[in-house]
């Protein structure tokens, strides 16, 4: 950038699409949640709720009391990088610009055109509705295995909550299938950033390409 | 192929951008090797660093549970009919290795800050005051089981030997050899209960005969078994599991 032309033609071509605290929570939310997800299998494994166990080599803290310390421990960075950006999306009206307006109508219109591979990626500052709802979805995971999750570690003192989960029983079905749905996403989102992969650097960068 | 995309698309960054990129992607990798290294199991586990850092949090965790424990919230009771049964035995050995305790015998010792030192056979706890609840146990393993069990209210118990209940800790030595410890705020619950009785039975061998201490406010094994001696401090005397490892507030 060293004439002003170039200044103005880059600020042309360039244009912001996330910004700093979105980029910084999500890779702390991204270390977090791997720890939160591989320690959780291998409590899972201590007394499996279902008629299958997780393989070790995905499981995180070698035993039972290893993986509670790692997932008591990452909780807290769970717990306080996912505040600051649920605040953050709230109070600048992140959440309310990016991801709304959503209609089933056009998630489903979207969501077929993904599956069909015609899913446009124009616009990299706007969410189509496919995203919208994946991102959606994945926020109400997080909130519903935070507080399942407060249920299972709490049963006494926040017993009002456990209850409200359906019982110290329920909440762990809760907190398991909450996890589910959650990988699910995660895996999803990482099979279309690699289809798509220019969404990758933006992340980094916080900048995409303006559409010509 | 996909990898060759992603580079692409980095190189139709700008230059410094691309610079700060890399070095993004540098700790990327170096993310992705320590999510590898996570993933394979104990290895960061055993580092020292790390393991320091979770020794650290787990004792910043026994003070949040402190401070979360509310001295007058109960555990929920339930009705006879939702009794687990059977109940499960669980010890840090098979059932078939269970060490019978002679009851005529039992003597439970006290020691540390207490006024009134002074041994307790089972009669003499046979004829204290008696209460029972139905509650859950939960495993640390993540199970739970619901059970009926009769006492001594411990609060009750702590003032007739003239304990100091400003002291910080209660510790327990067991039968087995097991051993654990609880806050005085804990000790002093109105459902920690000094038990004698299971299914309002004498208490059977695989439950703890002669006595337990049960605490529906603590996962499972804070609640030890074949209690032989217990003494009041105020230097944390950790526990079997907590030792290992295992959260030592370990709150429900």
């Amino acid at each position: 950038m060293d004439t002003v032309q170039d200044a103005v033609q880059h600020a042309a071509t360039w244009v912001q699409i996330h910004p700093l605290v979105v980029r910084i929570t999500h890779w702390i939310n991204a270390l977090a949640i791997l720890i939160m997800v591989a320690s959780g299998w291998q409590i899972y494994n201590a007394s499996p709720l279902f008629g299958f166990t997780i393989p070790a080599e995905l499981t995180l803290g070698g035993w039972l009391g290893g993986a509670l310390q790692w997932h008591f421990a990452a909780m807290w960075l769970l717990a306080v990088n996912g505040m600051v950006y649920v605040v953050y999306g709230i109070a600048s009206g992140h959440f309310w610009r990016k991801l709304f307006p959503i209609t089933p109508r056009a998630v489903l219109h979207d969501v077929l055109d993904a599956l069909r591979g015609k899913l446009a990626h124009e616009d990299l500052s706007m969410y189509n509705a496919a995203q919208r709802s994946a991102y959606l979805a994945i926020i109400a995971a997080g909130i519903v295995l935070v507080f399942s999750g407060l249920a299972i570690w709490k049963p006494v003192q926040l017993q009002e909550l456990t209850a409200l989960c359906g019982g110290y029983e329920g909440a762990r079905l809760l907190h398991f299938f909450a996890m589910a749905i959650l990988v699910l996403i995660v895996l999803v989102h990482i099979a279309m950033v690699i289809l798509v992969p220019r969404t990758f650097p933006t992340m980094f960068s916080g900048r995409a390409r303006r559409p010509s | 192929m996909k990898i060759r995309g992603m580079a692409s698309s980095l190189a139709e960054h700008s230059a410094p951008l691309i610079a700060k990129i890399e070095r993004r992607l540098f700790l990327k990798q170096g993310l992705s090797l320590g999510a590898i290294a996570l993933l394979s199991g104990c290895e960061l586990t055993e580092d020292d660093a790390v393991q320091k850092v979770l020794t650290s949090m787990s004792r910043w965790n026994d003070g949040a549970q402190a401070w979360l424990f509310n001295p007058n919230k109960l555990a929920p009771e339930y009705p006879e009919s939702a009794i687990t049964k059977p109940f499960p035995f669980n010890a840090y050995y098979g059932e078939d290795e269970i060490r019978p305790v002679d009851g005529n015998s039992y003597n439970l010792e006290l020691a540390g800050l207490i006024r009134d030192k002074k041994p307790w056979g089972l009669p003499e706890l046979y004829a204290m005051p008696q209460t029972s609840q139905i509650t859950r146990h939960i495993c640390v393993e993540g199970w739970s089981a619901i059970g009926k069990w009769s006492g001594v209210r411990f609060s009750t118990f702590l003032e007739r030997i003239g304990a100091d209940t400003t002291a910080k800790y209660i510790g327990f030595k067991c039968g087995d050899d097991y051993y654990s410890s609880i806050d005085m705020a804990t000790a002093l619950h109105p459902q920690t209960l000094l038990t004698l009785r299971f299914a309002d039975q004498i208490l059977p061998p695989r439950y703890g005969f002669p006595m337990k201490l049960r605490i529906p406010t603590k996962l499972g094994f804070k609640n030890p078994k074949h209690v032989m001696a217990m003494y009041v401090t105020n230097t944390n005397p950790g526990g079997y599991w907590e030792d290992k490892g295992y959260n030592w507030f370990s709150g429900s």
